[in-house]
């Protein structure tokens, strides 16, 4: 098809570069600078969508982001397809696919359309009431097994994309003093007064061009020029203004506290073409000083039947189609109208040899310049007009109306121009929590009271007319720049000469609308509601209008109230027969047109999704093949297969080698803090359940931290280095949080005590040696240090030297053996560890990971923090009370430890499991119980925390959490799994060297 | 994201550098040996909650890394006051209880 | 001294850092590197003893050749001694402050350094970082501890279009991953 509907003109067309393009496999031609719907109306494409609910055939509305009915797919190559774009907004470039949504198997034959026969069944709210029962088989079996997933199957609509994006996403926070949202006039004054003040000014629009109304302003001129070249001047000048940035294809779609600003810009398809280094889009997180709203505001419909039908649109649109893309949306026109501004439209398609039948205005008479315009032209105009049908399904054919002069008539046409009047955008004032006010005068809800550092002007301010709009953008501007703390020049005076303002408008239904039961009166074509809709959920007794939304769905989806709002809250209004202001309006919410997940996501997907941190030993562990885990962001060797070997069997050579010889282990990853400060033991005193007054330089104690509520949070070797430094390890995950609980105590409570921290988390690598050669394998590589056991016992720490290079070398043990913990500055970690390992390989010694570190300490019944504990769990509990300094009047937590519910008698404690059949692991977090079939609801007596295969013990063992679980060793217990109860007998849990001669070796 | 006013750095900073520390002025008692066992439950467990002015900690931990207190309006999310641990409350002006 | 097999190694000795026109990464040369806490006697003591001032406020890095005190706090600061040996440099500053009640913890391998330089570096930074980085709010000499997306830096600004970043080690390659992505295709200005 050639592009029949394309006439001379088209400010934005670039004639010299012909792209094309397919719509649902047809291919057609355009122009660079087309939109794909201004594109598809010059081909004479009419039919474009299918509605949501009744699958009605549906046709472009407007030219803008306000777009409710032409929603398309859009494929730009593999994975590279979005859904629900509006075809009004999407840039044309050669090679474009795009298809419609929400119809099958076609566009034109939908089977779908049967919903719209069905439409008294499914009207306002069906989804709340038809669809309950009958429960035959179970409640809410029908909803569960039948509705819900035919509705799902039928809801939504575009096709989510199946594969990855391939392109690039990226965010940035930014700074403004002025952000400008808009550059229509108003903005573009705003900008051109703010730009002259030297404020770091920002200026967006979501079109590719900007320039608002005045990219089809062909009547005025503004201070003596034509509006189009004051446009390129004023552009012209705010790009030769280094403190000016005017960013095009930039949707503002959010508005935060703070005059916090969320932007989408988009990068146009020949720019990604061209550098391949560029993002699909930016979000930019923006910060202004002061904002100034020109958002503009958006043509109403009309609401009367069959207004839906594809060649019915906005008579705005029209002209701008006209002006802006040479594309005329018919050869015969009816406009229907309320406002001026239509007539203007008939005016200026007629101008370009569209012939306007007739303009019928709803009002009782029509004077004011522009209808005096276009009856000198020749155009005939009828009042008191009344629409009663519109015919042709695919697309307009007649109208049938009743006007005065004339009466009741049918006219032949295939567009239909429609003005309600304008509706302010006040999306994103409403956004930044401004008070809306209803002028009662225009009938329009405007800007109040601001609750940020912002300002409308413009149309978005109820301020109509291209000469009011610049002057009231020049204040803008100026009052902006002055806020911000700039020197704001001196008001610029714009001459307006041409473009006589326009009046008018309606809200809501005509008369003979209202309560007509068998109407297709669309109030919001996205949605598919019509004022019968909005009436019923009056009727069915919602009041406020958040309800009425929420019951019709009305306003929701991409719409978001553009086109919408103010008919259904007139119609409201109406049939509660209150005022518009009494009902109220609903509330304005981000986004203000959609944006793509990827936006949201930005680079933070794969590895910048988060932080991999890894040890300076992993690179190490890694090329002999170690399977690694992800503990918090730390991926740790979990173990090390060698070729052919199983988990299992790793894991057992790992535990076995070690227990008989020696083993390493890297223990990078736990948290470390330096305590410094003449009162570091006293303070450690306070923050933990032990005794540290008394720990004398060159020793370690197993530290345990209580929350205050009692129980335990953390815990870890604390090694005194000298009487006022010490060496505190915790948990690999606990670390940020371990700091931040002593911080606040610091900063807070305990602020008597001269004491300071830091994280040294990541300044030492920690090479762990442990087994009964672990002594002889660390030998000799050391220098400075007495290794004898009478020297350097269990639980000490010295400072050494290991491979030349200074090393904090302590004797602690996780696993029951003789060990030592290497801890070398990171830098050195790698070569250390080799060095050691070298010495490890010379006496039959292995690499082992987290899972046989696991193993090995549950065989001593050690506890780790997170896996024994929940965070309800008392030393107590652990049998660990032991540790508690009894002598100390208070530490954090001890206050608790005589709370009624922690001294009662039936708490769980930590014991050991043991299974009747040693073969059997049992599972991690099963219950304990006492029979073997409990009855159901009946609480459980605990709960399996760890649950591993022992090599050592030749047999399964576990630690449990059980009620009275120490007063209970020997007794026979159950856990029961969906495949039968497993006996179990409850023991000690140190299941091996209980007497721990093998640590003290 | 809000701009928080930090009295230590003497300048706004981006909330995502700050950790909220809960509600404000509750202090642990001195000598909670002597404290009821209700009255410890209300020192762990009970907050006000308000809807309108509170007075709650915050720390700039990934800045200068100090606990400080601020009034902060809990329906306008609007910082009203900013003073260091350890300062008493101030008294909130007219505008305290705006939304 | 280390064994002669014993060498440093760096956490991003095994990525290619950008080195454009536009941007560019490289890590900055070795150094000894304490957090220092203490109050204003310790500041002063601790001031004199390292040879560079430690700033008493947020604002501009105290430096003198190739020593450098940065503020993180008010009684926290990070000095960095390029090319110093920090074993000896510690025990110097301990020798004057035996008076002061102070903390000098050694945290050379905790954290490496990182320029981030070119027209775009400052754009890069503001991908993860949300502070107002343009020169009239964040001038030469400025430093201070923030965040870079989920990883915390101390960032000091070195020139107009280049930034000193201190980040922990484990953190670093992904810093180095996340602003060689955020300056690809990043507009300048």
């Amino acid at each position: 098809m050639t592009q029949a509907f394309r006439v001379a003109g088209g400010a934005m067309l670039d004639r010299a570069r012909p792209v094309s393009f397919t719509f649902d496999g047809v291919a057609y031609g355009g122009y660079e600078g087309d939109t794909l719907a201004s594109a598809l109306l010059a081909n004479g494409v009419r039919l474009v969508g299918r509605s949501y609910k009744y699958h009605r055939p549906r046709g472009i509305v407007s030219a803008g982001a306000e777009e409710p009915n032409a929603l398309v797919g859009v494929a730009r190559g593999p994975g590279r397809f979005t859904p629900n774009l509006r075809a009004t907004q999407v840039g044309l470039f050669d090679g474009l696919v795009a298809m419609s949504q929400n119809r099958w198997p076609s566009l034109a034959f939908d089977v779908g359309a049967v919903n719209d026969l069905a439409a008294p069944l499914i009207g306002a709210g069906f989804y709340y009431k038809t669809f309950m029962g009958p429960d035959w088989f179970g409640k809410n079996w029908a909803w569960r097994r039948v509705y819900e997933p035919a509705i799902r199957l039928a809801a939504g609509l575009g096709a989510a994309p199946s594969e990855p994006d391939p392109d690039r996403y990226v965010r940035y926070f930014d700074h403004c003093d002025v952000m400008i949202v808009g550059a229509g006039p108003a903005g573009l004054a705003a900008a051109l007064a703010a730009g002259a003040s030297g404020a770091r000014v920002v200026v967006c629009d979501e079109n590719p061009a900007p320039g608002g109304s005045l990219l089809a302003e062909t009547h005025a001129q503004i201070a003596g020029e034509r509006a189009w070249v004051w446009l390129a001047e004023a552009l012209a000048a705010l790009r030769t203004r280094p403190n000016v940035r005017l960013m095009p294809r930039t949707q503002v779609f959010g508005y935060y506290a703070q005059n916090f600003v969320a932007l989408c810009e988009g990068v146009s398809e020949p720019e990604l073409i061209a550098d391949p280094d560029l993002p699909r889009e930016r979000l930019w997180q923006m910060r202004a000083r002061e904002v100034v709203l020109a958002t503009g505001a958006i043509e109403r419909p009309l609401v009367f039947a069959d207004n839906d039908r594809p060649g019915v649109m906005l008579a705005d649109a029209a002209r701008r189609y006209l002006h802006q893309y040479g594309v005329k949306v018919g050869e015969r026109a009816v406009v229907v109208t309320a406002h001026d501004g239509a007539y203007r439209a008939a005016i200026d398609l007629k101008e370009a040899g569209v012939k306007v039948e007739l303009i019928a205005d709803l009002r009782d008479e029509a004077s004011g310049p522009w209808p005096g315009t276009a009856r000198a032209a020749g155009i005939r105009v009828a009042t008191k007009a009344a629409m009663h049908e519109v015919r042709g399904r695919r697309r307009v054919e007649a109208v049938r109306l009743a006007a005065h002069p004339g009466g009741m008539r049918t006219i032949s046409c295939d567009a239909l121009l429609m003005s309600g009047g304008w509706t302010p955008s006040v999306h994103l004032f409403s956004q930044s929590r401004g008070k809306l006010v209803f002028d009662e005068a225009l009938q329009v809800f405007k800007p109040g009271a601001s609750a940020q550092r912002e300002r409308s002007a413009g149309a978005c301010n109820a301020t109509f007319g291209l000469a009011k709009a610049l002057a009231e953008g020049d204040a803008a501007g100026r009052a902006a720049a002055s806020a911000a703390g700039f020197a704001a020049p001196d008001a610029r005076p714009y001459a307006v000469d041409g473009a006589p303002q326009a009046d008018g408008g309606m809200l809501g239904a005509p008369l003979h609308i209202l309560g007509d039961r068998h109407a297709k009166a669309f109030v919001d074509f996205q949605n598919d509601v019509c004022v019968k809709d909005v009436e019923l959920a009056v009727q069915e007794g919602m009041r406020s209008i958040e309800h009425v939304k929420r019951y019709t769905t009305t306003g929701m989806a991409t719409d978001q109230g553009k086109l919408s709002n103010m008919n259904a809250l007139a119609i409201a209004a109406v049939a509660q027969e209150k005022t518009i202001p009494e009902v109220g309006l609903t509330t304005f919410r981000p986004p203000y047109t959609p944006v793509t997940f990827g936006a949201f996501a930005g680079p933070a997907r794969g590895d910048l999704f988060d932080p991999i941190r890894r040890t300076p030993i992993h690179d190490w562990a890694a090329e002999r093949g170690a399977a690694f885990e992800d503990v918090g962001l730390w991926k740790r060797a979990w173990y090390f297969p060698k070729p052919a070997e199983s988990m299992h069997e790793a894991v057992a050579r790992e535990c076995r080698t070690t227990r008989a010889a020696v083993g390493l282990f890297d223990a990078t990853t736990l948290g470390k803090i330096e305590v410094v400060g003449p009162d570091a033991a006293a303070f450690l005193e306070r923050m933990y359940a032990n005794a540290f007054m008394k720990l004398e330089p060159g020793r370690c104690r197993y530290g345990l931290m209580l929350s205050e509520a009692g129980f335990l949070m953390d815990d870890g070797v604390i090694a005194r280095l000298a009487p006022d430094r010490f060496h505190v390890t915790t948990t690999t995950g606990g670390a940020p949080r371990v700091l931040a609980h002593m911080e606040d105590y610091l900063q807070t409570e305990f602020t008597d005590l001269k004491v300071w921290l830091t994280s040294t988390s990541e300044q030492w690598a920690v090479i762990a040696v442990q087994g009964p050669k672990a002594r002889e394998t660390i030998a000799p590589l050391m220098e400075g240090i007495d290794l004898a056991n009478a020297a350097f016992p269990h639980m000490s720490v010295r400072d050494a030297r290991v491979c030349g290079v200074p090393t904090r070398l302590m004797r602690v043990s996780f696993t029951g053996e003789l060990g030592y913990e290497i801890n070398v500055p990171a830098g050195f970690g790698r070569p250390v560890w080799e060095a050691v390992w070298r010495e490890l390989e010379k006496r039959g010694g292995c690499a082992y990971g987290t899972e046989a570190m696991h193993v090995m300490r549950a065989e001593k019944g050690y506890v780790i923090v997170g896996q024994e504990t929940d965070g309800t769990v008392t030393l107590a509990d652990l049998g660990l009370d032991w540790a508690i300094g009894k002598t100390k009047k208070d530490f954090v937590g001890k206050r608790s430890l005589s709370r009624p519910d922690i001294i009662a008698e039936n708490r769980k404690q930590l014991v050991g499991l043991l299974t009747e059949n040693p073969n059997v692991v049992l599972e991690e977090g099963a219950q304990v119980t006492e029979g073997a079939t409990p009855p159901l609801a009946a609480p459980a007596l605990g709960h399996v925390t760890s649950s591993y295969r022992s090599e050592t013990l030749g047999r399964s063992i576990a630690l449990a959490l059980v009620a009275t679980g120490r007063s209970r060793f020997g007794e026979m217990l159950h856990v029961p799994m969906p495949k039968g109860p497993i006996r179990v007998s409850v023991t000690s849990p140190i299941f091996y060297d209980k007497l721990g001669t093998r640590l003290n070796a | 994201m809000l701009l928080i006013p930090c009295p230590y750095c003497g300048m706004e900073r981006p909330e995502l550098e700050f950790r909220n520390g809960g509600e404000a002025h509750i202090s642990r008692p001195l000598d909670p040996s002597a404290v009821s066992d209700a009255d410890w439950a209300e020192y762990l467990y009970f907050r006000s909650n308000p809807k309108g002015v509170m007075a709650e900690r915050w720390r700039h931990v990934s800045g200068c890394g100090r606990f400080f207190n601020v009034l902060r309006d809990t329906v306008s999310d609007k910082f009203l006051a900013v003073y260091r641990a350890g300062e008493p409350r101030p008294p909130i002006g007219a505008e305290g209880s705006s939304a | 001294m280390p064994d002669a097999a014993v060498a440093l190694r760096s956490p991003l000795e095994r990525l290619a850092l950008p080195a454009g026109d536009r941007f560019a990464l490289a890590e900055t040369p070795p150094a000894a590197r304490f957090v220092f806490r203490g109050g204003e006697a310790a500041r002063a003591a601790c001031s004199a003893a390292f040879g560079a001032e430690l700033p008493a406020r947020l604002g501009l890095g105290g430096e003198r050749e190739r020593r450098a005190a940065l503020w993180l706090g008010p009684d926290e600061w990070l000095l960095i001694a390029e090319g110093a040996d920090s074993a000896s440099l510690g025990a110097e500053i301990e020798a004057a402050l035996v008076s002061a009640p102070h903390s000098l913890v050694d945290v050379s391998h905790r954290q490496i350094g990182l320029l981030v330089s070119g027209p775009v570096a400052a754009r890069a930074l503001s991908a993860g970082c949300p502070l107002d980085l343009h020169l009239s709010a964040f001038p030469v000499g400025m430093a201070t501890r923030t965040i870079f997306d989920k990883a915390e830096i101390a960032l000091w600004r070195r020139g107009a279009t280049a930034f000193h970043v201190e980040v922990w080690r484990s953190f670093a390659p992904y810093l180095v991953a996340a602003l060689a992505e955020a300056a690809r295709g990043a507009p300048e200005g």
